[in-house]
């Protein structure tokens, strides 16, 4: 079952880089522990017992963006708290990926007002939108599959 | 990298500390400025409950003087509620407060039915009574399972989570959302209950009592736990109400005072139920407060059932309730009352009308001003947490910085709610 069994006579592996790096960047993502809004309260759910992200290597919430990968961006985002998210996604270190979790923070959602910021990628590059409000949390994992769909993907002439 | 960076546009700027001491001077004085040290904590940080930011004061660990800094989450939600029909605007309320969505629809509700002067029926009385509680019970879990983990009880929140998502799991049997319920609409509710709603909530209420005995256990006999909360963040009876602290905040400083029982609505009167008071004010016995809450919510909910009758859940008014879907095939005047209704909404007379709930957290209040329109002229709520938050500075005075944690966590504030 293990990767013994691929290791036949001469005990080598031959594999391509990229598909290996990939696979070990899907497979344990630090999320940031970050929450905004309402949308936050499903992320934790999502984390909780009962959807068990852990099954997904993600367990482990770092509240220092310096430890983290991902920004899982789950709320709102008013003007205020913009420049805060800017920054904190300017400390995380690469490779990163952003989510933006709910309609709120993919477009504005039901707040087309003076206060919040039309989607989070006026500030931050988003690489996955979770639509809903909020999403449950079979749409966030459903998300998370995506992403690793996405980095999956990655060509190693794209790595920075 | 293979993208274009987007820059954060110059218009929005951030506040370095020291123009933030500059900005909250007139809230906070600086007792020492040369020998102190002013720290930033939040707004992100794991344990302020959303995007909180206070600047505090330390002399070595000890918290001197602090303030809150707030608005991160500002969404305008008052603002926007001017600009939609009675019934739309009830999207926002959930938004607010989004741990207990169905109190804060139901403050929202009240205060339109008073204004529009309607009575609604027994049975979406008892019904809203039975949500609201279940919401409460929602609402307290989230909460002892995030305050257990800001003081580590990592345990203890997995469990919390484990059965709110069964209340979550009859929020979404009713309304279609986990969540954002929106469901007591003026008039009334959304529609009527399920058939399974009634088993599913007699099932919580056989399993409930031994999962609230289980989260005790974990914690009362926790030596960390109650090292840590009990005797910190101190607040006396007198000064709770002299700061407007309400909810089981205050009943933990031995103030009895429960709007149910002292200022009943939606029939909580003809309801049996005990306000627990604990005496000491620290955090333990706000903790101890809020887990004899979750029982009396199980027998308030128990009583709910047990008087639940079959009946209409909405008044007979299709002016402000739709009619049903099945009306529409049949006669003409419930197409025009639907159409009316979906696209300009009911007018609300003029003047204003201001009602006060309890929920989870303390005294929400909701003033609503017609003009005659179908849109309100001007929605304020008065937020538990809001004012609950400005006796902050009080509570953790001379305690040490890593009791700040636990006082935040103990007077259960969401920032939704605060800074809508
Ligand atoms: S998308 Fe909905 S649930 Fe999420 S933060 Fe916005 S309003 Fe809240």
């Amino acid at each position: 079952m293990g990767i013994e069994e691929k290791l036949g006579n001469l005990g080598v592996v031959t594999y391509r880089l990229e598909d290996v790096v990939n696979w070990g960047r899907t497979n344990a993502m630090w999320p940031l522990l970050f929450g905004l809004a309402c949308c936050a309260i499903e992320m934790m759910s999502t984390q909780a017992a009962h959807y068990d992200a852990s099954r997904f290597g993600m367990e482990l919430n770092r509240p220092s963006p310096r430890q983290s990968d991902l920004m899982i961006v789950a709320g709102r985002v008013s003007r205020k708290m913009a420049p805060v998210i800017r920054r904190l996604y300017d400390q995380m270190p690469y490779p990163k990926w952003v989510i933006a979790m709910g309609d709120c923070a993919s477009c504005g959602g039901v707040f087309n007002n003076y206060a919040i910021v039309q989607g989070v990628d006026e500030i931050v590059p988003v690489d996955v939108y979770v639509a809903g409000c909020p999403p449950r949390p079979e749409a966030l994992i459903d998300g998370i599959m995506t992403l690793h769909e996405k980095i999956r993907n990655d060509k190693i002439t794209d790595w920075a | 990298m293979g993208f274009m960076i987007p820059q954060a546009s110059d218009s929005i700027q951030e506040l370095s500390v020291e123009e933030l001491r500059a900005k909250v001077g007139t809230g906070m004085e600086i007792v020492d400025a040369e020998e102190h040290m002013l720290l930033s904590m939040g707004p992100q940080h794991p344990s302020t409950h959303g995007v909180l930011r206070l600047l505090v004061e330390l002399d070595g660990e000890t918290v001197v003087n602090l303030a809150p800094d707030i608005g991160f989450l500002h969404t305008g939600i008052e603002k926007n509620m001017e600009s939609k029909t009675y019934t739309k605007a009830l999207v926002m309320t959930d938004r607010m407060d989004y741990l207990t969505p169905m109190t804060n629809n139901m403050v929202y509700i009240m205060a339109v039915e008073k204004l529009l002067g309607i009575e609604i029926t027994p049975r979406a009385q008892t019904l809203r009574l039975i949500l609201a509680e279940l919401s409460r019970l929602a609402s307290h879990l989230v909460w002892l399972g995030t305050s257990a983990l800001d003081l580590a009880a990592m345990s203890v929140f997995l469990y919390c989570f484990r059965e709110r998502e069964y209340i979550l799991d009859i929020f979404e049997m009713v309304s279609g959302q986990r969540m954002m319920v929106s469901y007591f609409r003026p008039g009334g509710l959304w529609r009527d209950v399920p058939d399974e709603f009634e088993p599913a909530v007699r099932k919580l209420l056989d399993f409930m009592p031994a999962k609230i005995a289980d989260y005790e256990a974990l914690l009362d006999q926790n030596p960390i736990f109650l090292e840590r909360a009990k005797g910190v963040g101190v607040i006396s009876g007198e000064q709770a109400v002299a700061w407007g602290l309400t909810g089981p905040s205050m009943r933990a400083s031995g103030v009895d005072w429960d709007n149910r029982r002292d200022m009943p609505y939606g029939g909580y009167e003809t309801y049996e139920f005990e306000v627990p008071v604990e005496h000491e004010g620290d955090v333990y016995a706000r903790y101890r407060c809020r887990m004899r809450e979750m029982r009396e919510c199980l027998r308030l909910i128990r009583q709910g059932l047990d008087r639940l009758k079959p009946g209409p859940v909405n008044i007979d008014d299709h002016k402000i309730v739709p009619p049903p879907r099945a009306e529409l095939g049949r006669s003409m005047e419930a197409v025009i009352h639907h159409f009316k209704l979906w696209t300009a909404g009911f007018t609300a007379p003029e003047g204003y009308v201001y009602q006060v709930i309890e929920s989870p957290r303390g005294e929400i209040g909701c003033y609503l001003r017609g003009n005659g329109t179908n849109k309100p002229a001007r929605v304020h709520f008065r937020g538990p947490s809001y004012v609950n938050l400005a006796s902050l500075p009080l509570l953790a005075n001379n305690s040490f910085v890593a009791d700040l944690v636990a006082v935040i966590g103990s007077i259960d504030i969401v920032l939704g709610e605060i800074d809508r």
